[in-house]
């Protein structure tokens, strides 16, 4: 907070808040942040958590607003990106930029083919976005971590998480997304095979069904979970090692320029890692896809 | 670490963007891959299309420059074997003209000689008579002897 005395250990924390909007319950105690007073909210309130403790008073009724965004606003850029070589698309000798984003096309329309035989319109272009958004969203921790955040701070915003990915909502909210689709195609394509596959798989025999229903469950379930985390857990200790190598910043010239050094080395090897993670949480949507179509 | 609306949100924003790539972006990029991929078979089907029938061409050219040279071939023997029929021919011709042309001459030289031999008995018979006249003088008569004289001539 642009008030605290800057500690290592405050400098990461305001690294790791979200801008959180969201509602504080009836009778909460906050200190005002202009006045400084200790006020007790008489009512139910929607309003900016200034700080952790608020955002985690307010639950399930809040809203990161920075991560939203920053994930509307790459999407946005994906589809205006996307859409400009869709129009410029034809027959004839592709030129310039239409090269290069039909060389992505192309990669995913071969995974997609690889991996997904079934004939669904939808998984090609949702492989595309899911890549390409991801990507984007990941790209993001190779912007320097106090730019933005700093930058924000002047406008008077007191947080600002620009890497969306790193917030397990956004991650997790695009892998229950795949998981309602898994839903749907299980049960449009297999029908009562759906519930066949989940009572009678591994062990084939009526004295089972408890038991692989759970197993089958819980294995169902953990799909979209692993599916969210990884890629969560991965920006998330990227993104805090960056912050780390940042903080060491403080500790005089010397460490200055070793952790230029180190940060200069973690953004290359990390340009491998956020590419790579885009690549496996598309290959696992196709795959996860394809197994809600395939009819044992 | 907070799970909250963010999720919801995100949801929403995932499913909006699928559906806008599903439906303006996807499409129109695969397809125009798609025939451009198309085109370029057919270009490359043409090519060799092209290339083969070049190849049949040449064939075919070679063959019938062969064929013409046979015919060529054909049309001088012909033509030699027509020169040297006219050859003979004329060679027949010129014999027959020269045996005709000769057998003519002798006919020409026979009649001739028969009229030389007519005028020379004439002659002799004119001169016998006249020698016999000059023998004879008036004493014979030139009508009366004159049968006689011819008959001898015609024996000579």
């Amino acid at each position: 907070m642009a008030g605290d005395t800057l500690t290592v250990k405050g400098y990461i924390q305001h690294h790791l808040t979200n801008l959180t909007y969201g509602k504080l319950p009836a009778g909460y105690e906050r200190v005002d942040y202009e006045t400084g007073e200790q006020i007790v909210l008489t009512e139910d309130t929607w309003t900016f958590a200034h700080g952790g403790e608020e955002a985690a008073a307010m639950g399930f009724n809040a809203v990161h607003v920075d991560s939203l965004a920053w994930s509307f606003g790459l999407g946005l850029v994906f589809c205006w990106l996307f859409r400009r070589v869709a129009v410029k698309a034809s027959s004839g000798v592709p030129a310039g930029m239409v090269n290069f984003f039909e060389i992505i096309v192309e990669f995913v329309d071969q995974n997609v083919k690889d991996i997904f035989h079934g004939r669904n319109p939808l998984v090609a272009p949702m492989a595309l976005t899911v890549f390409v958004w991801v990507f984007l969203m990941n790209l993001m921790d190779l912007v320097p971590v106090d730019v933005v955040p700093e930058l924000m701070l002047l406008l008077g915003v007191p947080y600002q998480k620009i890497v969306p990915s790193t917030d397990p909502n956004i991650t997790l909210g695009m892998a229950v997304g795949v998981f309602f689709l898994m839903l749907y195609y299980n049960i449009k394509v297999k029908g009562f095979g759906f519930v066949k596959e989940l009572t009678l798989t591994p062990f084939k025999h009526p004295v089972f069904i408890p038991l692989n229903l759970f197993m089958e469950v819980v294995g169902f379930l953990a799909k979209p979970f692993s599916l969210g985390l990884r890629l969560f857990g991965n920006m998330y200790a990227g993104e805090m090692i960056f912050i780390l190598i940042a903080a060491l910043f403080s500790g005089g010239i010397g460490w200055m320029l070793a952790a230029g050094l180190m940060q200069i080395g973690w953004a290359i090897f990390h340009i491998l890692v956020i590419t790579l993670q885009a690549f496996i949480f598309m290959v696992l949507t196709i795959v996860y896809l394809s197994q809600a179509h395939e009819d044992h | 670490m907070n799970i909250n609306l963010t999720l919801i949100g995100q949801m929403i924003f995932f499913a909006l963007f699928v559906m806008f790539c599903m439906r303006f972006v996807w499409p129109p990029i695969i397809n125009a891959m798609k025939a451009r991929a198309e085109k370029i078979a057919d270009g490359l089907e043409a090519a060799d299309r092209a290339s083969k029938d070049l190849e049949l061409a040449k064939e075919k050219a070679v063959s019938q420059l062969h064929e013409a040279k046979e015919q060529a071939a054909s049309i001088i023997d012909a033509a030699n074997k027509r020169a040297n029929q006219i050859v003979d021919e004329a060679k027949d011709q010129a014999r027959e003209e020269g045996e005709r042309l000769k057998a003519a001459a002798q006919a020409e030289i026979e009649q001739e000689m028969n009229r030389a031999k007519e005028q020379l008995r004439g002659q002799v018979a004119a001169l016998a008579i006249a020698g016999a006249e000059k023998v004879l003088e008036a004493s014979i008569d030139e009508n009366a002897h004159k049968e006689l004289v011819e008959k001898l001539a015609a024996g000579l």
